[in-house]
C-alpha cells in the first residue's frame, strides 16, 4: 500500500483513504461543443500510459475530498511530488526519467 | 521402547514434558517443545510423505521453513483440516493428529508409485506436450486425472470456522528475522531510542544459533545469549517482539506483511481467540536479517527418506536431542557439514564416513574430525544410494575414478553450501548482485530504506555477522530520525567454531550431463538435473522459461533449496556465466499464508456493510422479504396469508392502482446542490435546463459522461434560486457526488456552489395511488395539496408529522403520488403514521418488485438495467429532456459523434409476447430470424420483463437494433426450448396517455 502526500492536508496518508482518477493535465475545452472528432478523441479517449513518470489525478476522498495532482513514477511506484489541482505541470527535469 | 532416537544427553527439551501424537492414525509420543518433525524422527519415523509427481517416498529435509518434502494434514476437528502443512515448522501439542498425503491407499504402499516407473512419460514439459491435444479431453479426461494423481493435500470441505484478526502498526525500525544478527539489530536500534518491532518465524528467536553448537556470544552460549537477549527485548517499551510471526512480503514505501501464527501450536486453543493475524508493517527503516539457507547435494536417488540437510540433522540432535539415525554418513563440498558429523559423533552417533568432494579440504574441522575417528573420504562422490522407503546404503566413489564402495547407512546428511535468504530484500526490488568469489547472489543496490545483515547478506562469521548488524542497528535508528542523548550501543564479543565456506551449486558427479539418473533439484515438484538440462536442450533460453517448462522452483516452497542449482545446471548447458542466465523473481509470499490471515475479518457479514433503512424494523416485523440492492437491505416484496412472490407482488400491483401504496425509498441517492451558482452548475452536469426551473418545481435530470452516455438520472427539485435537492439512483450517489465533484473542483472552480451527500440524512416515503393525497393530507400542516397549489412534478417544504419536511409530488408509477422527505431519525415514526392512514384506505405496503413493475408498466427506464453505459438518451426514448439551446454540458461533444448519430443504434421498445402469458427472461437475446444458422445475428436483448397484474399479460422492455423503427414487427427470443415470438411495442403499456398523475 502506497503513501500518498495530500497537498491539501499537507500529510502523507495511505492509499487506502485516496482514488485514483486518471491522467492529469487533461483541460477540458472551453468550446466542447465545437471541437472536431479529432480533437474530441484526443480529449477523451488518448492517454499517455508512459512507462516511467507520469502525471495523473488523486482524489482523497476519504479524507478532505480534494483532487490534486501527482507525479508518479510507473516502474517505481514511487510518487515524485503531489500538487494542487490547477498548479502548472512541474518539470522535474533528471528526476523525470527513467529510474 | 518409545522415542528410540532421543538421546538423554542431548537437547533442550525437558524429557519430563511427554507429549501425545498420532501420525497416520499411529499414537506416539514427542516432548513439549518438539516439531512434528522432530517428534517423527524422535521415533525413527522418517518417511512422511510421497513426492508430487512420481510418489516416491519421501522424508524431513530441513529443519524449518523451506522444507520441501514433509507436507502433512494437521486435522484438529472436521473444519480444521489443515493441508499442506510443514512438519518443521508446526509445533507438536498434546493430541496433535497428522496424516500424510498424496498417497493411496498407504504410506508406504502407493499405486501412483506407478508414476516412478512411467518417469521418462513424465519428464520436462510433459503437461504442455502430452496433453495438448485434443482439446475436449483436457477437462474431461486429462485434467481430472492429473489432478487425483498428482496433487498436494486435500482442501477443508467445510467453511474456515477460526477467527483471523488484522493490525496495522508503525516503526522506526523492523527487524525481520531473530537470530543472532537481528536480535543485535534490534538490541542497538532499541538501545538507540528507536521504536522496534522485532518478528521470527520460530517459538524462539535464536535461528542458527539453534544449532551452531559452538558459538559463544557476550561470554555465554549462543543459544542463551540469543533466550536473554530476547527477553531483555520484550521487556522494553519500545520494543515489540514478534515470535511464530513470518515477514512474507515487502511492498511499496517500506510496508511489509507479517503474519503471526497464534493458536496453531496450542493443544486447546480458546474458542474466541484469532489463529492468526496479519500485521502490516509501515517502518521508517528495515533491517532484513533472514539467515541463508542450507542446500541438498544434487547426486542420483538424492531423495529417499533419511537423506537430509546437514544443518537439519544438528537442528534435531542439538536442539531437539534427536539423532537422525544410529550409523550416519556425512556427504558435503562445503566446510559446515563437518561440524554435523563432529557433533553427532561426541553424542555417540556413528558416523559411516564423510564423503567430501573436494579433493584435499583442509582446516582444524577437518582435523577434528579425523581426530574422532571418522573417516573422511576427500575426493570423493556418492554416485547412487538403495533403500525402498529408507536410505539403507551408499555407494561412494572416487571422484577422479577407481573402486566403488558400498556403505550401509540409516541416514546421510548432506550440503552444499548455504544460499543468502535475499526473499524480502528482491521483492523490495532491490538488484541482487552475483558475488564471483563465492558464487551467490547477494544484495546489492537498495530502492527502499532497508539494510541487509548477516548470513542474509552473504556475512557468515558470527563475529562479523554481529558486529555488522550492531552497527546497522544503530546506523537504522539514526536514519530513522531518532536520536537519543548517551544511546549506549552494546560492543558484543562473539565467536564461534563454525566454518562456512561458498561449497558448490549444480550436479554432483553421476547426475552429469548423459546420466539417466534421477537426481532431484526440487523436490517438491519432483524435477530432476536432467530435467533442467532438457528444457534448455529443447529450447528454453531464459531462466524464466526453463522455469515455467519444468516447474522448478514453482511449488509451495518456491525453490528455496533448489533454485541456485536449476539456474546453475542451466548456465552450465547454456554455456553462459550465471548472471547473464539471470535469477527467477522472488515474489510474495515467502511462505504459503492462509487466505484467512489475508482476508481477516472480512468475511461473511463483514464482507462489506450492510445499509439498512430507518424503515427496515418495520418492514422485517410486517413479514417482507428482502432483496440487496448494493449494500442496501431493500424490502422486495411483503407476502401475506401464506403468498408467493408471484401472488403478493400480483395484490401489490394491483392495490397501488386501486387505492394506493406505501413504499420505503430511503435508499435514493440524494445530493444538496447549494449556492448562487447552482443553476448554471446543474446545467453542466446534466443535460436538462435548469435555469427557468421554478422554485418549488421539480424536473426529471439525465447525466451523461462526456462520450454521451447516460450515467444516471433521478428527480430534482429547486427549493429555491439556490438550492436543488438532487436524487440519484440508489446505490449511485457516491459515483455521482464524485463525477459532480470532479467537474466542480477541477473544470469549473470559479464556480460558487456547493455539494452535500444528504441520502442517509433523509428517509423517503413514496405514497403512490389515487388515495395517495387523502393518506398523506390529514398528517400535513402547513402545505396546500389541492391540484392547484401543487401539481405533479412540484415540491413544498413544510410539516409532516409536526416533523420538518420536503414533501415532493412526483411518480414513478404513473399514479397520483407524494414522496414524503423527513430526517432519518423520524422515518420510522412517520411511516408509521402513513401507515396507519393508508390503512383507512385500503393500502397496501408494497417492495422493490412491486415498484419495478409498475415503473415498467409506464415504461420508466432504471438506469444500469435499462442501459448498461453505451445507451443515449435518444436510444432510450428521453430525447426530450436534452437542452437542444443549451451551448455546454457534459457530454453534449460525446453525443454528437458519429456512431452516437448513426440510424439503426439499439433502441428502447417495449416487447409484448405473442402469447400473453409467455415472460421473458430478462437479458435474453433477440433476432429477426429464429431458423436461421447458429450463430445467430443477435439484434438486441431484454432488459426488463415482469408480469403485469394490471395489464393482465407480460410485459418487457428491450433494446434493439432500429427499435424505435419496428413498430408493429415480429421478432423472436431464442430460449433452450424454442424461440419466443414477442411484438414490438411502444414502451409505455398502461395509462398511455399518463392521465392517471392527476387522477
Ligand atoms: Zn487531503
Amino acid at each position: 500500500m502506497l503513501l500518498i502526500h495530500c497537498p491539501y492536508c499537507e500529510e502523507e496518508r495511505p492509499e487506502l483513504e485516496f482514488r485514483h482518477a486518471g491522467e492529469a493535465h487533461i483541460a477540458r475545452p472551453e468550446n466542447i461543443a465545437e471541437i472536431s472528432d479529432e480533437a474530441f478523441q484526443r480529449y477523451f479517449f488518448i492517454r499517455a500510459n508512459p512507462k516511467g513518470v507520469t502525471f495523473e489525478r488523486w482524489r482523497h476522498i476519504h479524507g478532505c475530498g480534494r483532487f490534486f495532482n501527482a507525479a508518479r513514477d510507473t516502474v517505481s511506484d514511487r510518487f515524485l511530488m503531489t500538487y494542487k489541482a490547477g498548479e502548472p505541470k512541474p518539470d522535474l527535469g533528471e528526476a523525470g526519467g527513467n529510474q | 521402547m518409545t522415542q528410540p532416537f532421543r538421546l538423554p544427553t542431548a537437547g533442550r527439551l525437558d524429557a519430563a514434558g511427554t507429549v501425545s501424537f498420532i501420525f497416520d492414525g499411529k499414537p506416539h509420543t514427542g516432548l513439549a517443545g518438539d516439531t512434528l518433525a522432530s517428534a517423527l524422527l524422535a521415533n525413527g519415523v522418517h518417511l512422511v510423505g510421497r513426492s508430487f509427481k512420481y510418489h516416491r517416498p519421501r522424508g524431513i529435509l530441513s529443519a524449518g521453513a523451506e522444507e520441501p518434502n514433509a507436507l502433512v494434514g494437521i486435522h484438529r476437528d472436521p473444519a480444521r483440516k489443515t493441508p499442506n502443512v510443514r512438519a518443521t515448522v508446526q509445533e507438536l501439542y498434546d493430541g496433535l493428529a497428522a496424516v500424510s498425503q498424496n498417497r493411496w491407499p498407504s504410506l508406504a504402499f502407493d499405486v501412483g508409485a506407478l508414476n516412478d516407473l512411467g518417469a521418462p512419460f513424465f519428464s520436462a514439459g510433459f503437461y504442455y506436450k502430452t496433453f495438448m491435444w485434443p482439446r475436449a479431453a483436457w477437462e474431461r479426461l486429462y485434467e481430472p486425472v492429473i489432478r487425483r494423481a498428482a496433487g498436494l493435500g486435500t482442501a477443508p470441505d467445510q467453511p474456515d470456522p477460526d477467527r483471523y484478526s488484522n493490525r496495522f502498526a508503525h516503526c522506526d525500525v523492523l527487524v525481520v528475522g531473530g537470530g543472532a544478527a537481528g536480535l543485535a539489530a534490534a538490541l542497538a536500534a532499541s538501545e538507540a531510542g528507536a521504536r522496534v518491532i522485532l518478528a521470527d518465524e520460530q517459538a524462539e528467536p535464536g535461528g542458527s544459533l539453534r544449532f551452531e553448537a559452538g558459538a559463544v556470544i557476550d561470554g555465554m552460549p549462543g543459544w542463551e545469549w540469543a533466550q536473554r537477549t530476547a527477553a531483555q527485548l520484550a521487556a522494553r517499551d519500545n520494543v515489540r517482539l514478534l515470535t511464530r510471526t513470518t515477514g512474507f512480503g515487502y511492498y511499496a514505501q517500506n510496508m511489509l506483511g507479517l503474519v503471526e501464527r497464534l493458536t496453531d501450536h496450542l493443544a486447546a486453543p480458546h474458542p474466541e481467540a484469532p489463529r492468526e493475524r496479519l500485521w502490516q508493517v509501515r517502518a521508517k527503516r528495515v533491517v532484513l536479517a533472514t539467515g541463508a539457507i542450507e542446500r541438498h547435494m544434487v547426486f542420483p536417488d538424492n531423495d529417499r527418506p533419511g537423506i537430509m540437510l546437514a544443518s537439519a540433522a544438528r537442528t534435531y540432535l542439538n536442539h531437539f536431542g534427536v539423532a537422525v539415525g544410529r550409523r550416519v554418513a556425512v556427504y558435503t563440498a562445503d566446510d559446515s557439514a563437518y561440524a554435523a558429523a563432529i557433533d553427532l559423533k561426541k553424542k555417540g552417533v556413528e558416523i559411516a564416513a564423510l564423503v567430501d568432494l573436494r579433493p584435499a579440504p583442509q582446516g582444524a574441522h577437518v582435523e577434528e574430525a579425523r581426530g574422532l575417528g571418522i573417516e573422511v573420504l576427500a575426493g570423493h562422490a556418492v554416485t547412487g544410494t538403495e533403500g525402498r522407503l529408507r536410505v539403507r546404503r551408499i555407494d561412494v566413489a572416487p571422484v577422479n575414478g577407481g573402486a566403488p564402495r558400498q556403505i550401509e547407512v540409516d541416514a546421510l546428511v548432506t550440503s552444499s553450501g548455504w544460499t543468502p535468504a535475499v526473499h524480502l530484500f528482491s521483492q523490495s526490488r532491490g538488484k541482487l548482485a552475483f558475488n564471483e568469489a563465492t558464487q551467490r547472489f547477494l544484495p546489492g543496490q537498495y530502492v527502499q530504506d532497508a539494510v541487509s545483515v548477516g548470513a542474509g547478506n552473504g556475512t557468515t562469521g558470527l563475529g562479523e555477522a554481529v558486529a555488522e548488524a550492531l552497527q546497522a542497528g544503530e546506523k537504522a535508528a539514526k536514519e530513522a530520525g531518532v536520536s537519543k542523548a548517551r544511546a549506549k550501543v552494546p560492543n558484543l564479543e562473539a565467536g564461534s567454531t563454525e566454518r562456512w565456506s561458498s561449497g558448490m551449486a549444480g550436479a554432483a558427479p553421476g547426475a552429469e550431463a548423459g546420466k539417466k539418473a534421477m537426481a532431484f533439484v526440487d523436490f517438491q515438484n519432483d524435477v530432476t538435473a536432467k530435467d533442467i538440462r532438457q528444457a534448455v536442450q529443447e529450447g528454453m533460453r531464459s531462466i524464466e522459461h526453463v522455469k515455467r517448462f519444468t516447474t522448478t522452483g514453482m511449488a509451495t516452497d518456491q525453490g528455496k533449496t533448489s533454485n541456485l542449482h536449476a539456474l546453475t545446471i542451466a548456465s552450465e548447458m547454456l554455456g553462459k556465466p550465471i548472471p547473464e542466465v539471470g535469477l527467477t523473481t522472488f515474489r510474495p509470499p515467502y511462505t504459503p499464508v492462509t487466505f484467512g490471515a489475508l482476508v481477516g475479518h472480512g468475511r461473511g457479514a463483514l464482507f462489506e456493510p450492510t445499509r439498512r433503512t430507518p424503515i427496515h424494523t418495520w418492514a422485517e416485523a410486517h413479514g417482507a422479504v428482502f432483496e440487496d440492492v448494493g449494500q442496501w437491505k431493500r424490502a422486495w416484496y411483503f407476502p401475506s396469508g401464506g403468498e408467493d412472490m408471484h401472488a403478493a407482488v400480483a395484490r401489490e400491483c394491483r392495490t397501488v392502482r386501486q387505492s394506493a401504496g406505501i413504499f420505503d425509498a430511503s435508499t435514493l441517492g440524494k445530493i444538496e446542490v447549494v449556492g448562487p451558482d447552482a443553476a448554471r452548475f446543474m446545467e453542466l452536469m446534466y443535460t436538462n435546463p435548469w435555469q427557468k426551473l421554478a422554485v418549488g418545481r421539480c424536473r426529471y435530470g439525465i447525466m451523461l459522461r462526456e462520450d454521451g452516455f447516460i450515467y444516471d438520472d433521478g428527480v430534482v427539485g429547486r427549493l429555491a434560486e439556490d438550492r436543488f435537492h438532487v436524487t440519484t439512483t440508489t446505490g449511485g450517489a457516491p459515483r455521482v457526488l464524485h463525477h459532480m465533484e470532479d467537474y466542480l473542483q477541477t473544470e469549473f472552480p470559479d464556480l460558487k456552489v456547493w455539494l452535500t451527500s444528504t441520502s442517509e440524512q433523509w428517509a423517503t416515503i413514496a405514497v403512490q395511488g389515487p388515495k395517495s393525497r387523502d393518506i398523506v393530507a390529514p398528517l400535513v400542516e402547513d402545505i396546500d395539496l389541492s391540484d392547484e397549489a401543487m401539481p405533479h412534478m412540484s415540491v413544498r417544504e413544510g410539516r409532516v408529522c409536526g416533523v420538518p419536511a420536503r414533501l415532493f409530488r412526483i411518480s414513478f408509477t404513473g399514479e397520483r403520488g407524494f414522496e414524503i422527505n423527513v430526517p432519518a431519525d423520524y422515518g420510522l415514526s412517520v411511516w408509521e403514521a402513513v401507515w396507519a392512514e393508508g390503512g383507512k384506505h385500503g393500502a397496501c405496503a408494497y417492495g422493490t418488485e412491486t415498484m419495478h413493475v409498475l415503473r415498467a408498466e409506464k415504461g420508466f427506464i432504471i438506469v444500469g438495467q435499462d442501459t448498461d453505459g453505451t445507451v443515449t438518451p435518444d436510444d432510450a426514448g428521453l430525447g426530450w429532456a436534452i437542452g437542444r439551446k443549451k451551448k455546454d454540458f457534459v457530454g453534449i461533444r460525446g453525443l454528437k459523434r458519429p456512431d452516437l448519430t448513426a440510424p439503426g443504434r439499439r433502441q428502447l421498445v417495449g416487447l409484448k409476447t405473442s402469447d400473453p402469458k409467455t415472460v421473458l427472461e430478462e437479458g435474453a437475446q433477440i433476432v429477426a430470424d429464429p431458423n436461421q444458422p447458429v450463430p445467430m445475428k443477435m439484434i438486441g436483448f431484454v432488459t426488463s420483463s415482469y408480469w403485469s397484474e394490471n395489464c393482465g399479460r407480460s410485459i418487457a422492455l428491450a433494446l434493439v437494433e432500429n427499435g424505435s423503427h419496428r413498430m408493429g414487427e415480429r421478432l423472436h427470443v431464442p430460449m433452450p426450448d424454442g424461440a419466443v415470438e414477442v411484438e414490438v411495442v411502444p414502451t409505455v403499456f398502461f395509462d398511455e396517455k399518463g392521465e392517471r398523475t392527476n387522477g
